[in-house]
Parts: structure tokens; sequence; C-alpha cells
């Protein structure tokens, strides 16, 4: 690597030796050049989360992302220690907290339920976007830069075809991310960034390699 | 006194106070009054059981427990707590001095007496009896409260006091008596400014630079009572000394232990002169009783009752206007203006130098010892009159400051940790504690390991913590957690025996060398029981799983499950093995038979479930898996 990483991928995930979508995005990341992988659980399998290596970190890189599994319409456990611990007053939000300002934040969660659970009229009653809401304010809060998220939906029951495919697809949001194509003033109103008609923008032509995916 | 004699009059001594003292403490009267009491009941007015002529001796043979009881509270106050205690000890104690002496001389002079009379008189009644009152006050557990340091000051400034008084005393003598021949005890007869001088450097420092490599050799020839016969030996060296140059035994005592209050084996000292002051005071406050003149007292009851009267309420009247002009708040002026307002045992030794020097007749101060005494053993009426009475009305209007005032306590004070044994285990405890910034008592019995500390900062007190005494010393009453960290399993019983028996209130955190230990301690009743190998032992297991490919949470969880697993069989079998003593040291039989109950248990427990976290639903039972 010569230039300084750009994306730092933040993987929260307590068994990911059960895992099948959270690892094949892993693998995937760590493919990406200018990407650095942070599995968090490895870190701090004790929550004993070291704040300031941590904020070290974030200070290196311009994008963060948030990967794990939804659990309870929320994040594990150890994710959220690590919000509290790290998004310190004074230095990520309050005065003078601005060491996080204009930094990109995106998530990639993958959910058991299909994207027709996650529908006001499906069995979970809200959107992706509407449940992801209190991560949202809480980067707004630190002055970063919101994009809409990358779902994987029916991690449990999709095909490994299936699955291989979201993680090329991943890898190549990654690399859009890190060379700075991701603006989002262009992405308003997205469902999810890898939504039809939105994945162009970012999908670029020497990776089509597959465009239509089963809903 | 030979042989029967002296043991006819030991059991006298003894057998009263062992009556007497428990029936007053039971009754509300305190001990001291007990012993009083005692003392009038054998004294030749009542019962007259006591060989003839020979209280005078007992009494100041008995007084040698004033002198043990400043050695002891000189240990307790360690140099920089003194300093800040010099405003109250010269303010308060000189003006107390001064103005006490000015009142009730003018009350001397109003009834007649001529103006050296007076001067003397008064000097030698400001004295109060430290004896009775730092007693009563420890009893009450008043010690260290605002008035009880208040006091304390003021006693200290007295005894400062007695030397000058000493001095001046054969200046004011007008009768022309005996003082050619009784110059030799004055101050100003004795050796000079010099040897006083060089006696209290050399206490200050021996204290300092010679006695911990002293201590040390002695302790570790690890036989008890020989340091016990070192402490002693200390403390009635350092008086005779000071006797020698003309200073106050007591003072002399005072001041070696405050240069020994930051010694290692402060604690062990206190430990071992703690008995022999209690009996000597008892001994001391026997003797104060059985000397009380009744006879004077029946001749002309009116006219003591109103010297007895007037010394009270003037010295009642001065206490409280300086508790006024020192803003204390009101209830604990009061408590200092009760405790203080007596007569001392000073009073006893400084009339008869006076008589002696001509400057009082024997007709003076008959009557005045008399009164002395009588204030004396008024005092614990007094103070229960004031805890009883005044206290319950006056403490709700000043409880905010007396809370205050406790907030601006010295920081010197007790620590709320006791931690036995600083070896390879109890040393990480008193780290983390220390880090915290917990004030930690440390007690260590080997004194290497206590020098080689020393040398990184960390003081620890010499002494076996399954002494009761030395708990105590160590402040144990005062404490909130023991931690036994001591290596020996018998020695860690025993301090856990001793702990909970005579101070329930500590909460007991144990080291456990392994499960026959713990299993004793449990038993026991200590909760908090910690096995030293357990959590190295699964880290290292832990880290085992992590090095076989397991991610860092799995083998924290398989490690956390597996200690909580344990440490609930090491519970449960507690209560089924034997609870007998000789079992728990003799058997292998035993601790084998336990472990393959062990075995048996983790095999149950583990082979059913693994863990199941996090596995998606509905995913174990069909494992369906990419």
């Amino acid at each position: 690597m010569t230039e300084a990483p750009d994306v730092l991928v933040l993987l929260s995930h307590p068994a990911l030796q059960k895992s099948r979508a959270n690892a094949r995005l892993l693998a995937a990341a760590q493919g990406v050049d200018g990407v650095t992988v942070r599995d968090l659980y490895e870190c701090y399998p004790d929550f004993h989360v070291d704040a300031t290596a941590e904020q070290e970190l974030l200070a290196r890189h311009a994008a963060v992302v948030f990967q794990h599994p939804f659990y309870w319409y929320s994040c594990p456990a150890l994710l959220k220690q690590w919000l509290d611990l790290v998004l310190d007053y004074g230095w990520a939000y309050g005065p003078g907290g601005t060491a996080l300002h204009g930094k990109l934040a995106l998530v990639a969660v993958t959910t058991g339920g299909d994207a027709a659970a996650y529908r006001s009229d499906g069995h979970n009653r809200f959107t992706m976007t509407e449940l992801l809401r209190p991560l949202e304010q809480t980067t707004h809060l630190c002055g970063m830069r919101w994009l809409p998220p990358f779902v994987v939906h029916g991690a449990l029951r999709r095909p490994a075809a299936e699955l291989d495919a979201l993680a090329t697809d991943y890898a190549a949001l990654l690399t859009a991310l890190r060379d700075g194509r991701l603006d989002p003033a262009r992405f308003a109103g997205a469902p999810s960034i890898d939504a039809p008609g939105w994945r162009a923008l970012w999908r670029t032509a020497d990776s089509t390699s597959e465009v239509h995916r089963a809903r | 006194m030979h042989g029967e004699a002296f043991f006819r009059t030991a059991v006298v001594y003894l057998a009263a106070a062992v009556l007497s003292v428990p029936i007053a403490k039971r009754t509300g009267l305190g001990s001291v009054l007990g012993y009083l009491l005692a003392g009038a009941l054998i004294g030749p007015f009542a019962l007259d059981l006591l060989p003839h002529g020979e209280t005078t001796d007992v009494l100041h043979f008995a007084e040698f427990g004033v002198v043990m009881m400043l050695f002891l509270i000189g240990l307790e106050l360690r140099p920089r707590l003194l300093w800040s205690l010099r405003v109250p000890i010269v303010g308060l104690g000189g003006l107390q001095v001064v103005g006490t002496t000015a009142l009730l001389g003018a009350a001397a002079l109003a009834i007649g007496a001529s103006l050296r009379e007076a001067l003397a008189i008064g000097m030698v009644l400001a004295m109060s009896s430290t004896a009775i009152v730092l007693q009563s006050l420890a009893e009450k557990g008043l010690s260290r409260s605002p008035a009880g340091r208040s006091a304390f000051a003021v006693l200290l400034f007295q005894d400062l006091a007695v030397i000058p008084i000493l001095a001046l005393l054969p200046l004011l003598a007008t009768h022309g008596g005996a003082t050619g021949s009784a110059a030799h005890d004055g101050a100003d007869g004795g050796p000079g400014t010099l040897a006083v001088l060089a006696t209290v450097a050399a206490v200050v420092v021996g204290g300092r630079f010679l006695s911990r490599p002293v201590f040390r050799f002695i302790a570790e020839a690890r036989l008890r009572e020989v340091f016990t016969a070192a402490a002693l030996l200390l403390v009635v060296g350092i008086a005779l000394a000071m006797t020698a140059v003309g200073l106050s035994p007591a003072l002399g005592a005072f001041l070696a232990g405050v240069v020994l209050a930051d010694n290692d084996y402060r604690h062990e000292l206190e430990a071992d002169i703690e008995p022999f002051k209690g009996l000597l005071l008892g001994l001391f406050f026997i003797s104060v009783g059985a000397g009380i003149d009744f006879g004077l007292i029946g001749a002309a009851p009116g006219r003591l009752l109103a010297i007895v009267a007037v010394l009270v309420v003037l010295k009642l009247g001065a206490l409280l206007a300086l508790g006024a002009a020192f803003r204390m708040p009101l209830a604990q002026s009061v408590l200092f203006s009760f405790a203080l307002a007596q007569g001392g045992e000073f009073a006893f030794v400084l009339f008869s130098f006076a008589q002696q020097h001509g400057v009082l007749g024997p007709e003076q101060t008959g009557p005045l010892i008399a009164a002395v005494a009588v204030s004396m053993a008024l005092t614990p009426l007094l103070m229960s009159t004031e805890e009883h009475l005044l206290r319950p009305r006056l403490a709700r209007r000043s409880r905010q400051a007396d809370d205050a005032a406790d907030l601006r306590r010295p920081q010197d004070e007790d620590a709320p940790v006791l931690l036995a044994g600083f070896g390879r285990f109890g040393l990480v405890v008193g780290r983390l504690l220390r880090a915290q910034g917990i004030r930690t008592t440390v007690l260590e019995l080997d004194p290497a390991q206590i020098r080689m500390l020393e040398e990184f900062g960390f003081q620890a007190f010499y002494g076996d913590a399954s002494r009761v005494e030395l708990l105590a010393a160590a402040g144990a009453a005062r404490a909130r957690l023991l931690i036994v960290a001591v290596d020996d399993e018998e020695k860690s019983l025993q301090i856990v025996e001793q702990a909970q028996r005579h101070f329930p209130h500590l909460h007991i955190l144990a080291r456990a060398r392994g499960r026959p230990h713990a299993y004793a301690l449990l038993r026991r009743g200590v909760r908090d029981v910690f096995r030293e190998t357990l959590g190295s032992s699964l880290d290292l297991g832990a880290a085992a799983l992590r090095a076989l490919g397991a991610r860092a949470y799995e083998a924290h969880r398989a490690a956390a499950l597996f200690e909580r697993h344990d440490e609930q069989s090491v519970r449960e079998l507690a209560e089924h093995t034997s609870g007998d003593r000789k079992h728990y040291v003799s058997a292998a039989r035993q601790r084998s038979e336990a472990l393959e109950a062990l075995l048996l248990r983790d095999r149950e427990t583990f082979a059913r479930s693994d863990d199941g976290a996090w596995d998606p639903p509905g995913s174990r039972p069909d494992g369906r898996d990419a």
C-alpha cells in the first residue's frame, strides 16, 4: 500500500465462525487496497474498548463503514459499547468535538428477514431507513456525512452464489468509497445504496458481472 | 509488699475491677466511673481492704498508664497530623491554661488567699485529667470528633505547661518551708537545657533511623514475647530518660510515639502496649478512687461541695467561652467543655510539690486535693449528662456544622481497607487499590519482604494479622474491608475466624490456595473467595483455544462459562465436604474423590451444551449450512 488507507471497516460479529453473509463480506473487504478492517470482537473479547486507540484509528481514515448483522433492529452489543466509549464529548461532539467532521459514514448490515419484511406492511413494520435512524442521527451529531445503507436481506436463506455476488458488490462499493466517488448529496432519497437505480452511481462498467438480482 | 501480701493486694485490685467495671459499663456509667467507685469501695473509708500507706505508691506506679496512653496516642498521630493541630494546641491549650488560672486564682483571692497562693492554686487547678478525659472519650467513640481533637490539644498543652509550672512554683514560696531540700525536684534543679535537647534529639534520631533495624532484628527472632519486652523497654526507658532530664515522662513517650508513627512496626507496638496501658490506667483510676479522703469530706461537706462546684463551674465557663471564641459548633463546644471540666492527676503531684516548697499549707492542699478527686469522679457523670440531656437537643441544631467539620478531618486517618499478606498475591491487590487512590493498611509477617518493598515506596506494617490485638491496632474497628492474602492456609483461616468474631462488620475477601482451602473459607461464611490460580489457568486455557483457531470472543466466553460453572461447583461441593478441620488438613483421599466428583460434573454440564448463542433462528436442528 503506497497511499494512506482511507476506509475503515468496523466489523462487529460475536460469532463470525457461524456467519455466512458477514464472513463473505469480510473477505471481500479484506481484498480491497486502502481498506482497513477492524474486527472488534477479535480486538475486545472482554468489551474493554481502548477508546484512545480507536480514536487515533478513526482520525487516520476519511470514511467509516459499520459492518454487522442486524440484531433486534440494532447493532451487536460490542458496537454499542464502542460508540459509547469512543464517541467522546469534546472529541466527537460538543465543544471542540470536531474530529469526525466531514467523514463519510456507511452502514453495511445483514438481516435474517427478507426485504418484504422491512416495509410498513411487512412484519417488521418499518423500513431499514427508519430502523437505522438512531445510528444515522449518531453520525449526524458527530458531523459525519451519512450514506444510505448497504443491506443484505435474507442472509440465512440466500444461496451461496447470491451471497458471493453481493460480496463482489460490497468490494466495488468500498472501492468507490475509497476513491471518493460517493457523494451523499447524490443519494438523497435512496432507500439503500444498492437499490435498483442507485447502484449505477458506484457500480462501474468493469464490475458488471451480475446486474439483476432476485428480489 | 512481699509474697503472699502482694498477691492478696493484687487480688483485691483485680476483683474490684472485674466486678465493678462490667456493672458500671452495663448501667451506662462508663468504665472510668466503675474503676473510681471500685477504688472508693476497697479504700480506707469503706471496706478498707488495702494495706495502709501504700495506696499513694500504687497511684504513682499506675500513673505509668498515662505515659503508655500518650505513647499510644503519639503512635496514631503522624508528625503531619500533629502539625495540623498546632493552632488548637497552642491557641486553645494556651488560652485554657491562662484563662482558667486567672478565673480560679480570682476565686481563691476572693475567699482570702494571698496573690501568690491564688496564682499557685489557679495554675494547679487549671490542669485537667488526661487519663479520665481521653479514656472516656475513647470509650464513647468520640476521640476523633472535633471536640475530642480539641480536648486532646488542650490536654497536650497542659502536659507541656507542667514543666514551667514546676519551675514557677518554688518562686511563689512565702511560707519559707523546706525550699532548700526540695530544690532538686524542680526543673531548674535538674540537668541543664543542653541535656534536655540532647535527650529529645536522641529520641527523634533514634526513632527515625535506629528503630527500624533494631525492631527488624528482634522481629526476625519470631518470638512474640521478646517483641513485647522490647516495646515495654522502649516506653519505660524513654520515661526514665525524660524524668532524668526533668521532662514529663508522658510528654517524652508521646514524642517517641509521634516519631514512631510512620514506622513499619507501629501496629505491633500498639498491640503490645495496649493491654498494659489498659490495666495500669484501671489501677490508676482505682487508686484515685481509694485516695478520695472521705474523712475530710465528711468533716466539712458543705465547704468541699462548694469548692468542687466553683472548680467545675468556673472551668466549664472558661471552656465554653473558648469554644465560642474558636467558633466551635455549639454541640461540639459543650462536649469539649463538659469533658475537660475537672481537676487532673497533675494536681496531686503539684499540690504536694507546692506544699513541700512552702507555697501552700496543708490546710489548703488537703481540701483542694479531695475536691480534685471528687471532680474527677464527677466527670463521667457530667459527660453522661451532656450525652443524654444536652446533646440530643443540640444535635439537631448543629448537625450540618458537624458534618462540615467532619469533612475537614485530616486525610491521615484510618484506611478503609486492611490487607493481610503482602507477598506475590497481596502485592497485586495492594497495587491495584493504590492505583485507585484507596488507602490500605498492609500487614505482613516477613521483615525481609517489608524491607524489600520499602525500597519501592510501599509501606507494610510488621505483624501477625491472626492476633486480634494487631487487627485492632491496625484499625479493624473502623475499616470496611479485610483482604486476607496470606499464603499460609491455617493462618488465613485463623485471621478469618478472629475477624468474624471480633469485627463482624468487616467485609472479608480471601485468597484461597486451592479447592480445600476454598471449601474451608466458604464453610466459614466467607463469600468472596478467590482461588489464586483460577484466573491465570483460565486465561491460559482461553489463549490455547485461540491458538487452535477459535475466535477471541468465543474463547473468552468459553472461559467465562467454565469459570461460572466451576465457581458454582466449588460452592456446592463445599457444603458436601466435611466441615472438620482435621479432615481438610489430611485428606489426600478426600481430595481425589472431590476431584472425581468435579470432573464428573464437568462432563455432565458440557456434554449437553455448547455455546449456542447467536445461532440463527431455526438453524441448529436442520443443520443447513453453507
